[in-house]
């Protein structure tokens, strides 16, 4: 169960970041992500079961700083909305040179 | 006056130091190199806060090198009533101590230091006296006295430092003031590179000093004058190549300062600083540091055969070549310039031969004289100057100083005709003047030492220079005036503080010869205090060549003593100078503006043998192309171009290339950060 | 083949599927409501790999707090009814599957590096002794206090952050 996990865990991150490369939705890519830290999160609580405690400790600082980030984030795609009607990230691109 | 509360402490010490008569305790020696700096700080605090102050200038400057003189006179009484005085190092701080080397500020007090300090200071004393004439109108009055204290007083940190490291600040520390003083009318381009040219012909025979300073300090591990000399005899190897270089290292460094041959180029052209700078820098003290440090340096030159075959070679060669020149230079101040090096010359052959007494000597009356002469010129060019621009004619230098344009000036300037004929003739050598004795001595040291072509080519000289300054006086003072009518009423003499200085002089030229009276001339007594005197400076030295070289002889290459040579050659020169006077007197010369090149034999002369040409040529041509192509191709294009510019413009074009990698769209950043992932991943998978 | 493992196969499978379908719908809301289900089955795994209380957190902060986070967002920003397609053109199909792939095969090779054992079983015996809350409980208050204290600052900053950047007016 052990490397079934670790597996798991991969899968689960490479299929958050295909979606990140795929949708152009800013609140699509966003859960996406969420799905990648929940993929390092199983990969730490898997680990935690031999290396010690720890790792589920840092799961719960984890999911602190994704939840956090929520907040911040899902904040910041309001705001753009405010401002382009729109949440598709072709739309802004002011950040850059 | 301040002077006698310490006249009188002076003189209780002299009675002291003379009624014990065992060691000899120097007298405030510091105070001989403090009281130029003195003057210095307080000329050039005055210079620039104050120009306008000149009379304070007028007493410091002088004043000072007045009491330096003192001192050092009394140095030298107590120096005197010490039989074979032992040098005594007076050491005031430790300037450097690194490792091995330790170099102190040190003094060293002996005969042959004082000797030169009294020379020194006595005439820079009437040097100064004289600027106070000769300056008196110049707006850069404190300036040019402080240049020249500071100048006595490196001269002096040369003379009495007790190592080579100190003696090297005195050596660099006059260059510079014979640069800044050169270039004293920096405004006029000619006079500023003829300072930069001192300078530079100078630093190439720096660089020989320091690399036998280095290499002294590599083979005995001290810099001390006296640790040196007691070490080399067991050090190094008679006449090998360790102590050959080193010597001919130091030699290169006299050849810069002492303007010899091939080093001499600079010393012509410093003729454009201020007059009485020529008389004290350019003849009678800076240029003569290179012999004083060869006497100085005995010991090591006895050692390498080879070196001092070298410096009387070269010496000779100099004294002929220049005194070749001088016979048709046409400046007033050249002529006596080109004499300048002639003579040091002689001094070189001198010590070269190992008769270091008979250079140092004639160091000293050549001081008198040499200063005398370019003193005379001073007044001169002064009246010159004054009646050219009273009359609103042109007044620069190559008019003034040009003697086609002078002639008849006896009745004008009387008391500079009279002291310019003594100072002439004890340059041609002539009995009883000065140069008369110390000439004759190297001569006949030369011959005595079995170096006969030397001494054939030294008495050759002996003649040309007899020629040369009779010429030279028939040109500036006798024959019909060749100054226009006009400006011929405004010659006036020369203020009484010049005049004053020249008279002192001219006493000095007549009496400084007889210092050192050599035992072999008829009808006069013996008086050999020089000789005696300076014994113990040269004994070490002295000993290596008895010891190697033999006693010299008593006979010249071709037969007769001393005495026979001295009667003939002073004869010999009498004759020169009456000739040469006859034959010029009636001679009609063209004034320098119509006056047409001298043609046939004379022109090489009269162009300097070509030499300023050959360097220009060999040394300076290349140089400058090399300069060139540094600038245009090794500065401007590779380094400023390739690296610099290459450097901002691949900066630039990288910045433009990657920037095109920030398009603003999310979707691109993601998938260059996941290229990046997957190239770490990858990295750490393989 | 034990229970377990079975129950483990189950969630996996239902997490892989759900995170499929959540990358690919058209629809946010659907998107949304299948992260919910991976969020879940991973919840579940957490049970079976002893981490209890880990599990409790995942159901009550991200499939609680944060996805309802996300709904109301989208409903906010009536993103529901947008049938404009915001999934990227053919092209961008083989070629995030590709580097997805790639990223998966080197993830698998770089934890192919650990051992399959890496040592004796550490949780249950701390489970048996304390129970699943002090297990986590007690290093989280005593080792890493500090660490939580300023996990709490962070969150408080984050909250007024969001509050000042959602309320500005653009």
């Amino acid at each position: 169960m052990f490397t079934e996990s670790l597996m798991l865990s991969a899968v689960l991150f490479a299929i958050g970041v295909a979606g990140v490369l795929l949708r152009r939705n800013a609140i699509v890519m966003f859960m996406c992500i969420e799905l990648m830290l929940n993929a390092v999160n199983l990969f730490l609580v898997a680990v935690s079961k031999y290396a010690g405690i720890e790792g589920q400790i840092f799961v719960m600082f984890v999911m602190t700083v994704a939840a956090a980030e929520a907040a911040v984030g899902l904040a910041i795609i309001i705001s753009i909305y405010r401002h382009y009607e729109s949440v598709d990230v072709r739309n802004f691109r002011l950040l850059r040179w | 006056m301040v002077g006698l509360p310490v006249l009188d402490s002076m003189l209780a010490l002299v009675q002291e130091a003379t009624t014990h008569e065992q060691v000899y305790v120097p007298f405030f020696p510091s105070w001989m190199i403090l009281l130029p700096f003195i003057g210095f700080v307080v000329n050039g605090a005055v210079g620039y806060l104050a120009p306008e102050r000149r009379r304070l200038v007028s007493v410091v400057g002088p004043g000072v090198l007045g009491l330096s003189f003192l001192v050092a006179a009394v140095n030298l009484v107590l120096l005197m009533g010490v039989h074979d005085a032992e040098p005594v190092i007076r050491s005031y701080w430790t300037w450097m101590e690194v490792g091995q080397l330790r170099i102190e500020a040190a003094l060293q007090l002996d005969q042959l230091s004082v000797i030169m300090a009294l020379v020194v200071s006595c005439v820079s004393f009437i040097i100064h006296i004289y600027s106070v004439g000769y300056m008196g109108e110049d707006p850069g009055y404190a300036r040019y006295f402080s240049f020249l204290n500071l100048f006595v007083f490196f001269m002096l940190v040369l003379v009495l430092a007790a190592n080579f490291a100190l003696m090297f600040v005195g050596w660099e520390g006059v260059g510079l003031c014979s640069y800044l003083l050169i270039g004293f009318w920096f405004t006029e381009p000619a006079k500023a590179d003829a300072g930069q040219k001192a300078f530079i012909v100078n630093r190439i025979g720096d660089f020989g000093f320091l690399v036998a300073m280095f290499a002294l300090f590599a083979y005995l591990g001290t810099l001390d004058f006296q640790a040196v000399f007691a070490i080399a005899p067991r050090a190094f190897e008679y006449g090998g190549a360790a102590i050959t270089l080193i010597t001919l290292f130091l030699f290169l460094g006299c050849t810069g300062k002492s303007a010899q041959i091939p080093l001499y180029v600079w010393l012509p052209d410093a003729m454009h600083g201020p007059t009485p700078v020529s008389a004290l820098i350019h003849a009678a003290t800076m240029v003569t540091a290179g012999v004083y440090l060869v006497a100085r340096t005995g010991v090591l030159f006895a050692l390498a055969p080879l070196s001092m075959s070298v410096v009387a070679v070269v010496g000779a060669v100099t004294a002929l070549f220049a005194a070749t020149i001088a016979v048709q230079q046409f400046d007033i101040k050249r002529v006596i310039a080109y004499s300048t090096i002639s003579q040091i010359g002689y001094m070189f052959l001198a010590v070269g031969v190992g008769a270091y007494t008979a250079g140092i000597f004639h160091l000293a009356t050549h001081a008198f004289f040499k200063a005398l002469l370019f003193l005379a010129s001073g007044a001169v060019i002064h009246a010159m100057h004054h009646a050219l621009e009273h009359v609103g004619e042109e007044a620069g230098e190559d008019v003034t100083q040009d003697m086609r344009n002078m002639g008849g000036l006896v009745s004008y300037l009387p008391t500079s005709f009279r002291t310019a004929w003594i100072g002439a003739l004890a340059l041609a050598g002539i009995f009883p003047l000065a140069g008369f004795f110390s000439k004759d001595e190297i001569i006949w040291s030369a011959g005595a030492r079995g170096q006969s072509v030397l001494w054939v080519v030294a008495l050759l000289t002996a003649l040309l220079t007899a020629g040369y300054i009779t010429r030279w006086l028939v040109m500036v003072f006798h024959g019909a005036s060749r100054i226009g009518e006009g400006a011929r009423r405004h010659l006036h003499a020369a203020p009484t503080v010049m005049l004053a200085a020249l008279v002192l002089l001219a006493v000095g030229s007549v009496a400084s010869g007889w210092v050192n009276v050599p035992e072999a001339l008829p009808l006069l007594p013996e008086f050999t205090w020089l000789h005696h005197f300076l014994h113990p400076s040269f004994a070490a030295a002295e000993h290596v060549l008895v010891e190697h070289v033999g006693e010299p002889a008593q006979l010249a290459p071709l037969g007769g003593g001393e005495g026979t040579w001295a009667v003939l050659s002073t004869t010999a020169a009498l004759l020169v100078v009456i000739f040469t006077f006859m034959a010029l007197r009636k001679k009609k010369y063209a004034p320098a503006r119509e006056a047409a090149e001298p043609a046939g034999f004379w022109r090489p002369l009269y162009r300097k043998w070509y030499v300023d040409e050959l360097y220009e040529l060999v040394i300076v041509r290349p140089f400058k192309a090399l300069c060139r192509f540094s600038w245009r191709v090794i500065d401007q294009g590779l380094i400023d171009g390739a690296l610099v510019d290459g450097v901002a413009y691949t900066t630039r074009f990288g910045g433009w290339v990657v920037s095109r990698f920030q398009t603003g769209y999310v979707g691109t950043y993601v998938l260059i950060i996941v290229l990046g992932v997957l190239i770490i991943l990858g990295a750490l998978a393989l | 083949m034990d229970l377990s493992q079975i129950v483990f196969y189950l969630f996996a499978g239902v997490a892989v599927a759900s995170s499929l379908l959540m990358v690919t719908r058209k629809n946010p809301v659907y998107a949304a409501l299948y992260l919910v289900v991976a969020l879940f089955s991973v919840a579940g795994l957490f049970v079976l790999l002893d981490a209890h209380f880990v599990a409790a957190l995942q159901v009550l902060i991200y499939a609680g707090a944060i996805l309802v986070l996300f709904l109301f967002v989208i409903m906010l920003l009536n993103l529901g009814h947008t049938l404009e397609p915001d999934i990227r053109g053919r092209f961008w199909w083989p070629f995030a599957a590709g580097l997805g792939l790639v990223l998966l095969a080197e993830l698998v090779a770089v934890t192919r590096g650990t051992p399959e054992r890496p040592g004796e079983d550490l949780l249950t015996p701390l489970l048996q002794t304390k129970g699943a809350v002090a297990t986590v409980a007690e290093p989280l208050f005593q080792s890493y206090v500090v660490a939580l204290e300023v996990t709490g600052v962070l969150l408080l900053v984050a909250m007024v952050g969001a509050v000042v950047i959602a309320k500005r007016k653009a």
